[in-house]
């Protein structure tokens, strides 16, 4: 098991290293204008500009930046370790940028996916037992909706109905917990809402499915024959086997909303990971987009290990060698 | 037997009476089993034989009352000591299930649950109908378990089922079904999943399970040499009818329905060649549509005038003789017969 997961971990790094590798080939080979321009205010000289390329290192080539990334992320740089370099724009550190928005974004994720992951197992566990009836009908309605409304569309029906109209709930804009906690709440419940909507409407659907089918496995039979309560059968027995693939998914789902929950962030201006690197990728900011990217792979990495370990906890006829 | 002896016979377990289960799909009406009466006693095994589909699984999953109840239609009388199961409630039912009714199923690979360690799951057949803790359960199925043979009991309870080979999750099975002292333990092909070395064993368990306990035990199963070893009577079924019903020594004996004959012409031997075999011609019928009259004449040699248009009734040919559904005349029956005999016997 040890083995296991160093061997994993190793893999980590070389996967990690890989998507900032094609992250600077993508922002150097792709015809997307010179960055020095944007830094070099209005009708600059040709020396201007090599002066400033010069200064962010845009005049090597994009591999001996990467190398440059990749050694100051191992042995640090003036603003500690990992390195992650200063940003083209002010010359901040983008580590301190980066903990400054990941909050954000981590309690987003957070809250979010323990509404959806309740809910949405709630909601498939009673739409399974209450199968073809009007029970059922409502809740995979509802996972229809949250399927396929846009994440867009639902933040602002949320902003409009819940704080305009009806004044129940903060509008955008982010409150830091330490400074308001209630603040906090109020700003962020909306958020979490929209978020776990669609995720909710996925993990009920899937545990609807998943506890069909093993509803009709032979263990279920032995359960009943037991003399166990329905109620047992299905919740012990029958969700126990329906869960682990739901738990895959669920770690899967958190990792990747790291950097890519870009549209509820803009939608309630939470300015989080997302939005930080959709925006650093537009004023072509490169530090700033590879550190992200590089917190994304790393969440994506890990979780994925996570899951793979959990995994072997939850079915004990996996077992790692 | 009479009623009047049938409420003096306290051996009396299972006394079941025009048993009908029938499952409504879109397709029509599948008739699952159809008017099928048997009845069971303390220290009894009764063999049910039939080919997939004859209805001998269904029938005892409505005896448990593991049928859907939304999505099947029962009929008939299922008396177990002394009470009609039928009428009962699912909350009802379920206190009767694993406690005084028990069942062992087919496939043991698939029928314990692959996340819980085998103790558990026994352990959880203890607490789910008594108020015993949860050590004392444990306690209970490790006791069990060594009780059908486990070694080592106390360490191989902590195993998942995946760790345990086929004969010992059946002897699990068994050892759950086990665990209240039922009356009656149904076993649904006990056997068919596993080796023949083991099935032996698995046989000889249950046998001595009976013995020990003065159970009744249903043994279902396609295999009518696991029949002829272990079973006190024989049940054979065939569309989800009765087609012949009697002591196993008789029905192995002098068999009088052309069915039993072809069952027992098509199961192979040690001291027979397989060219001997005579396999059943034809394949058993939709019970969407099953056939008019008798369900077997499509593919009996014998048929004639009455069997395609009138069903047969389940009766005893003369006073000697077993029940049968067969319009064959009896002196035709014994003429057939012992041509039979001969012909195996040469």
């Amino acid at each position: 098991m040890i083995f296991y997961i160093a061997r994993r971990l190793v893999w980590t790094i070389v996967v990690v290293l890989c998507v900032i590798g094609i992250t600077y080939v993508v922002f150097f080979k792709l015809p997307a204008g010179n960055p020095a321009l944007r830094f070099a205010g209005k009708a600059p000289t040709q020396q201007e500009l090599h002066e400033i390329e010069h200064r962010l290192g845009l005049d090597r080539p994009w591999y001996v930046q990467f190398g440059k990334f990749a050694y100051h992320f191992f042995r640090g740089d003036q603003y500690g370790w990992p390195g992650l370099g200063y940003t083209y724009a002010s010359g901040a550190s983008v580590k301190s940028l980066i903990v400054n928005r990941a909050p954000r974004t981590l309690f987003l994720i957070a809250g979010a996916a323990v509404l959806w992951l309740f809910s949405g197992v709630a909601i498939g566990v009673i739409s399974a037992v209450k199968r073809r009836t009007v029970t059922d009908r409502v809740a995979m309605g509802f996972a229809l909706f949250g399927i396929s409304t846009p994440v867009f569309w639902l933040g602002l029906m949320m902003l409009y109905i819940f704080w305009r109209q009806l004044g129940w709930a903060g509008g955008a804009g982010y409150v830091s917990p330490t400074s308001d906690l209630t603040g906090f709440f109020s700003h962020m419940i909306l958020p979490w809402i929209t978020l776990a909507m669609l995720y909710s409407a996925f993990y009920a659907r899937m545990t609807r499915n998943n506890l069909l089918e093993t509803l009709g496995e032979d263990y279920i039979r032995t359960a009943r024959a037991k003399g166990l309560t329905e109620r047992r059968v299905i919740l012990k027995h029958g969700l126990r086997a329906s869960l682990t693939p739901i738990v895959t998914m669920f770690g899967m789902d958190i990792a990747l909303l790291v950097g890519g929950a870009v549209i509820t962030e803009s939608v309630f201006n939470l300015q989080g990971l997302g939005y930080l690197a959709i925006n650093s990728a537009l004023t072509q900011d490169l530090p700033i987009v590879a550190g992200v990217v590089l917190l994304a792979a790393v969440a994506v990495a890990v979780m994925n290990l996570v899951v793979d370990i959990l995994y072997a906890f939850l079915d004990p006829r996996v077992r790692y060698a | 037997m009479s009623a009047g002896e049938r409420a003096h016979d306290d051996r009396l377990l299972l006394d079941v009476r025009g048993l009908t289960v029938r499952f409504p799909t879109p397709d029509g009406v599948v008739q699952a089993v159809s008017d099928v009466s048997f009845q069971l006693h303390r220290g009894e095994t009764l063999g049910v034989v039939g080919e997939s589909g004859s209805g001998k699984s269904v029938s005892n999953l409505a005896i448990m009352g593991l049928l859907n109840r939304t999505r099947t239609v029962i009929s008939g009388e299922v008396d177990f000591k002394g009470r009609n199961l039928l009428t009962w409630s699912s909350d009802e039912l379920r206190k009767v299930r694993g406690k005084e009714i028990a069942m062992v199923f087919q496939d043991p690979f698939a029928c314990l649950h692959p996340m819980y360690r085998v103790g558990a799951q026994i352990a959880e057949a203890v607490t789910a109908h008594s108020d015993i803790g949860n050590s004392r359960a444990w306690a209970r199925a490790i006791e069990l378990l060594d009780h059908v043979g486990i070694p080592n009991a106390k360490s191989r309870a902590r195993d998942y089922p995946h760790q345990f080979s086929g004969g010992m999750r059946q002897r699990a099975m068994i050892a759950m079904a086990l665990v209240h002292n039922p009356d009656i333990l149904i076993c649904d092909e006990p056997t068919t999943a596993l080796d023949v070395t083991v099935q032996a064993q698995i046989l000889e368990l249950i046998e001595g399970v009976k013995r020990e306990f003065d159970i009744g035990v249903i043994l279902v199963t396609h295999d009518l040499g696991v029949v002829a070893e272990t079973a006190n009577s024989v049940m054979v079924m065939y569309a989800g009818r009765i087609m012949e019903y009697g002591p196993a020594f008789d029905i192995f004996s002098r068999p009088q329905h052309p069915y039993t004959w072809g069952l027992l012409d098509s199961m192979p031997s040690i001291d027979r060649r397989l060219e001997a075999l005579v396999p059943i011609e034809g394949s058993p019928p939709s019970l969407l549509t099953p056939p008019s009259g008798c369900p077997f004449h499509p593919r009996c040699p014998y048929r004639f005038e009455p069997c395609a248009t009138k069903l047969p009734p389940l009766e005893a040919p003369t006073a000697e003789a077993h029940l049968d559904a067969c319009w064959l005349p009896w002196d035709k029956k014994v003429e057939l017969g012992t041509q039979r005999a001969k012909k195996v016997a040469a």
